[in-house]
C-alpha cells in the first residue's frame, strides 16, 4: 500500500514538473510586462514587485499595435476564408476519388522552405507594384492555410460513410449538391479543427510578411520584432507586445482544444 | 447532356481544380524560378539583367566555407533538437499515459508552446539568456555555477538555441504519441503483466514497440520543421554572434533579402530544398523498411 502512494506522488511530483517547465516562460513573460523597466533588470530578478500597466499603454499607445493587430486579423480571415472555398472541394475530391497524389502534391507546400518561393514573390510582387499589399500577403498565407486545410479535411471527409451523398445521388441529387447540402453540413468538428489551426499559423508566420510587408500591412509578429531592434531594449514593452500577440492563440486554443489536439495529431496517428 | 451532368462527371477534376492551379501559381512555378536563377548571377542591386553562368553560382557558393558551416549546423542544430525531443517527448507521454486527475488541463498546457508565437517566444528566451540580467545566470549562480554567455557566445549559441526549439517542440511529440497510446489495445499489455513482466519491461518490449510508427512519423513531421527553423533564430540572434549560429535558412535569406544576390542565394535555396525533400523521402524509406 505504501509503495502504491509513493509511486503516485512520484508521478504527480513528475506531472508538476513537466507542467512547470511548459508554463515557466509563459509565466515570467506576462509577470514582466507588468514590471517597469527597473523591476526588469534588478539582480537578484524580482518575483514580487508593484505592477505597472505602463507596457500595455505603451504598446498601444505609442507604438500602434491596434493597427498591426488589425493587419494580422485581416491577413488571417481573408487567407483561411479563402483556403476553405479552394480547399474544401479539394479535399472532398482526394477523399471520395481517393487522389493520393493530389493530396501529396499539395500537401508539398507544407514540406517545402518557404523561403524557396518567397524570393521569387519578392521579385515578381515588387515588379507588379504589390509590395506592402493586403493581396501580396494574403496570396503567402493561403499557401501556409492550404495545406492544412487539405490536409485535415481529406483526411475528415473520408470518415464520412460515402452512403450519406450516394442516397442523396440514388434520389436524383448531383454530387455537388450533395457535397454542398449533406457533407458540408456534417463537417463542422473538422472545419472548425482547420480553420482554427490554419488561422494560428497564419497569425504566427514571421518571414513572409517580413519581406512583403511594410509600414501600410505590417502583421504583428513584425511588429514585436521590430520592437527588439530600438537602440535599447524596452524589455517590459517587448513582454507586453509577446503577451499581446500570443493572447489570441492561446484563447483559440482553449476554446477549441480538442480540435486543435486532433489537427496537431491527426496524420501522425493514422499514417 | 444537360450542363449539369457534365460538371458530375468532371467533378474529380473540377473540384480540386482550383487548388491545383492556386499551387502550380504560387508554388510549383516560384520553385523552378529560383531553380532557373540558380544557374544566373543575377544581383538586385547591379541593376544588370540575369546573366547564365551554367554551374559558376554553384561552384562558388557550395565552395565557400560560410556556406559549407552553414550546412553542417543545420543539420547538428537539427539532429540535435529532434533527438532531444524525441527522447523528452516520449517520456513525457509515457509519464502522462494514465488516467489522472488533471489529465485534461496537462494537454492544454502542452498545447501552449505550439500555438506560441515563435518570435516571441524567441524574445522571451532573450530574456532569459541575457548575461547580465536574465534568469539563467542567476539560477547558475544560485547553484554556485560560472553564469554563461549563451546566445552572445559563438560556442554555446547554438545548444542555447536548440534548447528554445526543444522547450517549443516537445510538446508536439508528446501529443502526437500520447494520441498513439490512447489507440493501442490493451491486450499485449495484460498479457505481458499476466506472464509477469515488470511495468518498464512492459514498456520497454511491448508498449514503445507497438508506438513505433507514431513515434516514427512525430520524428519525421519535427525533422521537416527543425531543418527550415527560421523564426526563432532570426529573432534572437540573426545567425551571429559573427556567422556562429547561420543555418542554410538565415543564409538564403540574407543571400536574397539583404546582399540582394539571387543567383547564390537561389543555390543555397536550391540545396535546402534538396535537404529538406532528401531527408524526408530518405526517412520515409526507412521508416517503410522497418514496418515490413
Amino acid at each position: 500500500m505504501n509503495r502504491k502512494i509513493l509511486s503516485s506522488a512520484i508521478f504527480y511530483i513528475a506531472v508538476v514538473a513537466i507542467a512547470l517547465v511548459v508554463l515557466f516562460p509563459f509565466l515570467w513573460m506576462l509577470s514582466s510586462s507588468f514590471k517597469t523597466q527597473l523591476d526588469i533588470i534588478a539582480w537578484p530578478p524580482k518575483i514580487l514587485f508593484t505592477p505597472t500597466l505602463q507596457n500595455y499603454e505603451k504598446v498601444f499607445g505609442e507604438q500602434d499595435f491596434l493597427k498591426y493587430f488589425l493587419n494580422s486579423t485581416i491577413v488571417g480571415t481573408a487567407a483561411v476564408g479563402l483556403s476553405l472555398v479552394l480547399g474544401l472541394p479539394a479535399a472532398y475530391s482526394i477523399a471520395r476519388f481517393t487522389q493520393r497524389k493530389l493530396g501529396m502534391f499539395i500537401l508539398l507546400a507544407r514540406l517545402m522552405p518557404g523561403i524557396s518561393f518567397l524570393m521569387p514573390w519578392y521579385i515578381v510582387f515588387s515588379r507588379l507594384g504589390l509590395m506592402d499589399s493586403y493581396t501580396a500577403l494574403i496570396l503567402s498565407h493561403i499557401l501556409i492555410a492550404l495545406p492544412i486545410v487539405v490536409w485535415i479535411m481529406s483526411s475528415y471527409f473520408a470518415t464520412i460513410p460515402r452512403e450519406m451523398e450516394e442516397s442523396a445521388m440514388v434520389d436524383g441529387a448531383t454530387r455537388q449538391y450533395a457535397f454542398w447540402k449533406i457533407i458540408l453540413p456534417l463537417s463542422g468538428p473538422g472545419i472548425i479543427t482547420a480553420t482554427t489551426l490554419s488561422f494560428i499559423f497564419s497569425w504566427n508566420n514571421f518571414m513572409f510578411s517580413q519581406v512583403l510587408s511594410m509600414e501600410k500591412t505590417k502583421t504583428l509578429p513584425i511588429a514585436v520584432y521590430n520592437f527588439l531592434s530600438y537602440a535599447e531594449v524596452d524589455w517590459g514593452g517587448v513582454m507586453a507586445a509577446a503577451v499581446a500577440i500570443m493572447a489570441p492563440a492561446i484563447v483559440l486554443t482553449m476554446v477549441f482544444q480538442k480540435y486543435v489536439v486532433k489537427g496537431l495529431t491527426m496524420g501522425a496517428v493514422k499514417g | 447532356m444537360s450542363r449539369s451532368s457534365f460538371a458530375e462527371r468532371h467533378l474529380h477534376i473540377l473540384f480540386p481544380l482550383p487548388a491545383l492551379v492556386f499551387v502550380a501559381m504560387l508554388m510549383v512555378f516560384p520553385v523552378l524560378y529560383t531553380f532557373f536563377l540558380s544557374f544566373t548571377n543575377w544581383n538586385l542591386t547591379s541593376g544588370l539583367p540575369a546573366e547564365f553562368v551554367g554551374l559558376r553560382s554553384y561552384t562558388r557558393v557550395l565552395t565557400e566555407p560560410r556556406f559549407l558551416n552553414a550546412l553542417a549546423r543545420t543539420f547538428a542544430f537539427t539532429l540535435f533538437a529532434v533527438a532531444i525531443e524525441g527522447l523528452l517527448g516520449v517520456a513525457a507521454a509515457l509519464i502522462l499515459n494514465r488516467a489522472f486527475v488533471g489529465r485534461s488541463l496537462a494537454k492544454l498546457l502542452l498545447l501552449l508552446p505550439l500555438v506560441a508565437t515563435p518570435v516571441a517566444v524567441g524574445i522571451v528566451f532573450n530574456l532569459f539568456f541575457d548575461p547580465t540580467i536574465g534568469l539563467l545566470n542567476f539560477v547558475l549562480q544560485a547553484f554556485g555555477l560560472p553564469p554563461g554567455l549563451w546566445i552572445s557566445n559563438a560556442a554555446s549559441v547554438l545548444p542555447s538555441l536548440i534548447l528554445v526549439d526543444v522547450w517549443q517542440w516537445t510538446p508536439m511529440i508528446t501529443l502526437i504519441v500520447l494520441a498513439g497510446l490512447a489507440g493501442l489495445s490493451e491486450e499485449p499489455v495484460e498479457a505481458a503483466r499476466i506472464d509477469g513482466a515488470s511495468e518498464w519491461q512492459i514498456i520497454r518490449w511491448v508498449t514503445i514497440p507497438m508506438v513505433m510508427p507514431v513515434i516514427l512519423t512525430a520524428l519525421i513531421l519535427r525533422l521537416i520543421d527543425a531543418l527550415k527553423t527560421f523564426d526563432i533564430i532570426f529573432a534572437m540572434t540573426g545567425g551571429g554572434p559573427g556567422y556562429a549560429s547561420e543555418t542554410l535558412n538565415i543564409m538564403g535569406y540574407k543571400y536574397s533579402f539583404e546582399y540582394f544576390r539571387m543567383g547564390q542565394s537561389a543555390v543555397i535555396l536550391v540545396v535546402l530544398f534538396v535537404v529538406v525533400f532528401g531527408s524526408s523521402l530518405g526517412i520515409m524509406k526507412l521508416r517503410a523498411a522497418s514496418e515490413e
